[in-house]
């Protein structure tokens, strides 16, 4: 024991390393969230609280569950890829509550020209036209039905 | 039961990463939704984009992207001599009011979509010095906005531009692959309103998944490919201009 005889000094100094760390341990616990390091080095919450947002656009497959009639006249057309929202919006607070939210039905003046105005830049294989030229500013379905467009296939109104 | 200690010094570690990975689970908010069975990324096929800029709109409909800024926008490339260092690029309003009329139809023209390409080897994750933004175990890249302290390092590091500054919240904004869409079975909303089918989500864990016949028979690439970021966004007949 002699050899620790004058040590004191080093005990002391040795007991505020651990003390140091003590307070750092109960700070680290205080100050990171509980669930950093979960998946990796970030806060494991954030992803749920992320994926908890509400979604603004229904899909597709709720829109068909109600509009049956609709989506089969789709399914038989040339739009039948097109799903439902891209023309007619965003529409979740109307699938949640159908009689509370009453969608307005788009302009089809502006809405088709959106895509089928013809332009050099456009895929040739892709169905364009002059608006102006092909339907003097008339609304595009005076003659056409949006949900199954093409003339020939019985799609003219 | 007699253990030995070789065997005790084995068997502790494997409990303890057995422990992790029962804590790990699924996120609280999406029940019926396993992390651990999905590797997100995006297929775009150029020829089939028309320019329209529904994505672009969708995008801002279901996320709030402020004004002016994009999660996803789309460029116009125009190429009018061989030399493929001088495309003529535009993305008036990021190509959410649609693009130019073009009249006469000289050089090739392509319409190319952008978003965050949500790499494995994501550059934007790694030089964030707080840990708020990271690579999800199913592929997504994501920002905890709680944790951004908004330095901006990030939108400096991402090679593609797909992040910015939320002007309100004055912390890191980015595409979140729709992350609250894809963990409820819905696809993203610029894919569900993509009107031709030029953008699908895909599953590169999903062995249905139609990108794994789609990769081996089309001529795929991914944006700048030497910067081997791990990038899952699938361009299908990309041109060599673009950047």
């Amino acid at each position: 024991m002699s050899s620790f005889k004058d040590a004191g000094h080093l005990f002391r100094f040795a007991g505020l390393f651990v003390l140091a760390f003590v307070v750092f341990l109960v700070v680290r616990h205080w100050v990171v969230p509980k669930t950093f390091g979960q998946y990796g080095h970030y806060r494991g919450a954030s992803i749920g609280e992320i994926a908890s947002k509400p979604v603004e656009f229904a899909g597709h497959e709720a829109c068909e569950a109600c509009h049956t009639d609709k989506a089969d006249e789709k399914k038989a057309g040339e739009h039948a890829h097109v799903n439902c929202e891209a023309c007619h919006g965003p529409l979740a607070n109307h699938a949640n509550d159908p009689a509370a939210v009453t969608p307005v039905k788009p302009d089809t003046t502006v809405l088709c020209a959106r895509c089928h105005t013809a332009s050099a830049a456009k895929p040739k294989k892709f169905p364009q036209v002059a608006p102006a030229e092909h339907s003097n500013g008339m609304p595009c379905q005076t003659c056409h039905n949006p949900h199954s467009p093409a003339m020939d296939a019985g799609g003219a109104k | 039961m007699n253990l030995s200690r070789r065997h005790f010094l084995v068997l502790v570690p494997a409990a303890a990463v057995a422990w992790k990975a029962i804590l790990a689970g699924t996120p609280e908010e999406a029940p019926n939704y396993n992390q651990a069975e999905h590797w997100w990324g995006m297929l775009i096929d150029i020829p089939k984009c028309i320019g329209c800029g529904n994505c672009v709109r969708a995008c801002e409909a279901e996320n709030d992207v402020p004004e002016g800024h994009f999660r996803t926008w789309v460029e116009r490339y125009h190429v009018t001599d061989g030399n493929m260092t001088n495309p003529e690029v535009i993305s008036p309003n990021g190509g959410k009011d649609g693009f130019p009329v073009v009249q006469e139809d000289a050089g090739k023209y392509s319409f190319v979509p952008k978003m965050c390409n949500h790499c494995s080897d994501s550059p934007c994750t790694q030089v964030c010095p707080v840990g708020a933004t990271f690579v999800t175990p199913d592929g997504v890249v994501l920002v905890d906005q709680k944790y951004c302290l908004g330095c901006a390092y990030c939108v400096q590091a991402c090679p593609y531009g797909c992040r910015y500054i939320h002007p309100e919240k004055k912390v890191a904004d980015k595409c979140t692959l729709c992350y609250h869409r894809i963990t409820k079975g819905l696809t993203t909303a610029c894919c569900e309103n993509c009107p031709t089918g030029a953008r699908q989500l895909v599953d590169l864990k999903n062995p249905n998944d139609p990108i794994h016949e789609f990769l081996k028979t089309h001529a795929v690439q991914v944006l700048k490919p030497q910067m081997a970021t791990g990038a899952k966004a699938f361009y299908n007949e990309l041109d060599g201009s673009v950047r």
